[in-house]
């Protein structure tokens, strides 16, 4: 469904009250249903928004390279206002989540496609483009390049290994064909065994101690041994899914290793899919990534031609197993695995109840795996060069490498492959920041460290990380940092539960009230206990982690709030002076009489 | 035989496969919830009903009861937090009891008074949300839905006909009906539908039935909602 709807807001430029009768006769289902689901997603849109849709990523870096006054200045050149839609229809401009470009930022989508490095000139270019009604395809080529910006690679960004190589050593590993046919045929019939290739890959997985690089840290073998004990009913199969859903923000290493290494995340999931005997893959690509979708779509369709997807591949009999690809439309939520699969099966993005647990009752209910695309990467590397040899890599509890995003306030951002063990300090250096004040790891929902901590090491001993690396130096006001997190998700809430579908906007509003200098010690309490509730009353982790920015920057950064916390008492973050202005604007008086004073702050 | 787990201290039989809350409802213990409908699939979205079992908060309405579970309840922390939501519950949408029809017999309502709610606590957002009011039997007033989809699922469910659904996103997230319009009168709801009996709120309100039952008279009025059992809860007249 969510492929359908994105298919025909491609064509049509939104989803129409008249395309919905067509898909509500042509796909049986209830129009509920489908607006149900378009409205879930921030990329899908019930109502006309412009045949050009712009729209400025908003992540804390495009803040601090200038965001705001680009997108001032794209709007008052296409004489609109932010949100809104120009009154010939042909325009929006508006803000969107992080985009994944913060090491060349700012950036902005328009329709769906990624433009980095903007700048004065080539904003004033896009106007231009926008009113001569320019399609797309003849906008200049170079706005659309999207640049690696490897700075440091190892193990999985330097790797060389030819398409095929890792299965072929997967292979191997089965001890002779007698056993790897009894072993084929058991994984058909959905009966695991503990003999042959595919035990022998999970094994090696086993002792590479590999876990998820999608921030939890899960033990991948666990994981797989879990789907792949996971019994079948009649008609179903195990599914493997790759989690290109990179929408935590600061994070854009998933982008790189798919535009660079993408036969080496597709054999991963080729080798997940030969060890817990899965038939079908899907790739879940957020829909920022949009603009990788064809490359990939090749890189598929060339691993067919080379049958090493498809039906017995390398020769193999019953070693079948494809990829399909689906793409987000723009929810972070959907980054979770449970609201990741539900929106693999057409549904709005919302986390499931828990237990049952994906690896039993997963993609239409059948045992199902999802991985982040780095962790299959490794995977693939472990079935080539076996489990010890990358359990050396790294430290004793992480093993391996870890890709970070590095970004913000330093000479050299980009992408930066290090094995587990690296300190903080390290990575600064490398990158060449000078007067950090703080570094964000792993975004908003990871921590926020002081230079106190900055001999700290990444890696799941110490701070685990999905890759975001953000860098504040000295001028930066962490407040703001928060404040922008906050936002953030209050933004991607899925609104099923209470606790974060209320809780993020209470918490939004008590940051903007702070910013607004009508903060007191009060608020700081009221912050504490919303925290409290919601790490306890939470569906899943987006609210479990929702107050993150602020505990840590109140914790580190006191004096960011300090200097607005201007009333010793509580104050209302109600304005009645501020109230007045529509009377204002409507009378057209501005004069003193027309003005309330307030006793405390507040006032414009 | 049964199998039991322990709720605040008191021992709670369970049959295999009954979550925390089915074991307590049948053992006459109140855990407060608005989600929740004994005849439709647990849902686990107002989070009302949220304990700590085994040391661990989770919805007690999705949560198996499993042998020997220790389960906290109602202790004065969790029912704070549980205020909390309730709190926010109000202040999310347009919540007038005075002048709402169904005052005394709303479950939200009859859940702040057990919770001991004394103040919306926060900011209301005072949200703009339309009435519907096309239906010629049946009014819908959005202002007081708290998004708890019981009309979703008894629609879908039991009536077969998807008349309801829920779209938007985080705060935005709003009830729709199945109509290209957006109006109920252009879809086949009727006052028969299941959908029409279980908003456990004053979204959902029969035409033309003003205060038939004083207010003070209704059945929160008359008992608070803990000492309910799930039958009365269902019966409007309690």
């Amino acid at each position: 469904m969510v492929q359908i709807l994105r298919e025909v807001q491609e064509a049509l430029d939104w989803i129409s009250p008249e395309a919905i009768d067509l898909l509500e006769a042509l796909l049986q289902v209830p129009r509920t249903k489908i607006e149900g689901v378009a409205g879930f997603y921030s990329f899908l849109y019930l109502e006309p928004r412009g045949r050009y849709r712009i729209l400025f990523s908003d992540n804390i870096t495009d803040r601090m390279l200038g965001n705001q006054a680009l997108l001032e200045r794209l709007c008052n050149s296409l004489w609109i206002e932010p949100g809104k839609v120009s009154e010939d229809g042909l325009v929006s401009v508006d803000h969107t989540s992080c985009t994944g470009l913060c090491d060349q930022g700012p950036a902005l989508l328009v329709n769906n496609l990624a433009i980095g490095r903007l700048t004065a000139e080539r904003i004033d270019r896009i106007a231009e483009l926008v009113r001569s009604e320019t399609p797309l395809v003849d906008w200049p080529a170079e706005f659309f390049l999207i640049e690696d910006n490897i700075q440091r690679a190892d193990i999985l960004l330097a790797s060389d290994i030819k398409p095929g190589d890792a299965l072929r050593a997967a292979r191997a590993l089965a001890p002779d064909e007698g056993l790897l046919a009894s072993n084929m045929r058991s994984w058909r019939e959905g009966l695991p065994t503990g003999l042959g290739g595919p035990a022998a890959v999970l094994d090696e997985i086993k002792r590479a101690n590999l876990r998820g690089r999608g921030g939890a840290g899960f033990t991948t073998a666990l994981k797989w041994e879990a789907c792949r004990n996971a019994p079948l009913k009649a008609g179903q199969q195990r599914i493997v899914v790759c989690n290109a859903d990179e929408g935590e923000p600061g994070t854009f290493k998933d982008r790189v290793l798919l535009t660079r290494q993408a036969d080496l995340v597709i054999e991963g999931m080729t080798v997940a899919a030969y060890a817990v005997g899965a038939t079908r893959g899907f790739i879940y690509l957020r829909g920022e990534y949009r603009y990788l979708l064809d490359a990939l779509n090749a890189v598929l369709a060339r691993r067919r031609t080379e049958n090493l997807l498809g039906a017995n591949i390398l020769g193999i009999p019953g070693a079948n197993f494809d990829i399909e690809i689906h793409l987000g439309a723009g929810a972070y939520v959907c980054g979770e695995e449970s609201a990741l699969i539900e929106s693999l099966e057409g549904k709005r993005g919302t986390p499931r109840n828990r237990p049952p647990f994906p690896v039993t009752n997963g993609y239409m209910d059948q045992p199902t795996i999802v991985n982040n695309v780095e962790t299959f990467a490794a995977a693939a590397l472990i079935a080539l060069h076996g489990g010890d040899w990358y359990a050396a890599i790294g430290t004793k509890h992480s093993a391996g490498t870890k890709i970070l995003s590095v970004s913000g306030d330093c000479a050299r951002p980009g992408i930066y492959e290090y094995p587990f063990g690296v300190t903080v300090r390290q990575v600064l250096e490398d990158c060449g920041a000078s007067d950090t004040q703080a570094v964000q790891v792993s975004g908003p929902s990871g921590v926020c460290i002081a230079p106190a901590e900055f001999d700290r090491i990444i890696g799941f001993e110490d701070i685990p990380t999905a890759g975001a690396f953000t860098i504040f130096d000295t001028s930066r006001d962490m407040f703001e940092v928060a404040r922008n997190y906050v936002h953030f998700f209050q933004h991607e809430s899925c609104g099923f539960c209470t606790p974060c579908r209320v809780g993020t906007s209470l918490l939004k509003n008590l940051m903007d009230k702070l910013h607004k200098g009508c903060g007191s010690p009060y608020d700081f309490a009221e912050i504490e206990k919303l925290n409290q509730l919601l790490q306890s009353m939470s569906h899943c982790g987006l609210g479990h982690t929702a107050c993150n920015p602020v505990l840590d920057t109140i914790a580190r950064f006191r004096p960011a709030y300090d200097k607005r916390m201007m009333q010793q008492d509580f104050t209302p973050a109600f304005d009645l002076d501020q109230a007045l202005s529509q009377a204002r604007q409507m009378t057209g008086r501005d004069d003193a009489a027309a003005h309330l004073s307030t006793e405390h702050g507040g006032a414009a | 035989m049964s199998q039991t787990f322990s709720l605040d201290g008191q021992s709670i039989a369970f049959e295999p496969g009954q979550t925390i809350l089915q074991a307590a409802e049948a053992a006459g213990v109140f855990i407060p919830h608005l989600c929740y409908h004994p005849e439709f699939k647990p849902h686990g979205s107002c989070k009302l009903c949220t304990v700590k079992a085994n040391g661990r908060q989770t919805a007690s309405c999705t949560m198996r009861a499993v042998p020997g579970m220790v389960v906290e309840s109602n202790t004065e922390e969790i029912n704070a937090e549980r205020r909390a939501l309730t709190q926010m519950l109000f202040v999310e949408g347009n919540h007038f009891c005075p002048s709402c029809e169904k005052s005394g017999n709303c479950q939200l309502q009859a859940t702040a008074y057990h919770l001991g709610m004394m103040s919306p606590h926060y900011d209301h957002f005072f949200p703009n949300r339309a009435v519907d009011a096309s239906h010629p039997e049946v009014l819908l007033d959005f202002n007081r839905c708290i998004l708890c989809s019981l009309c979703v699922r008894a629609s879908r469910d039991v009536d077969g006909k998807n008349v309801f659904a829920l779209s938007g996103r985080g705060i935005k997230t709003h009830l729709i009906v199945n109509a290209k319009s957006g109006r109920l009168t252009d879809t086949d709801f009727t006052l028969d539908d299941k959908a029409a009996q279980v908003c456990p709120v004053g979204v959902i309100l029969k035409k033309r039935q003003g205060f038939a039952v004083p207010i003070g008279e209704r059945k929160y009025d008359k008992a608070p909602i803990s000492a309910m059992t799930e039958q009365n809860k269902l019966t409007e007249e309690g």
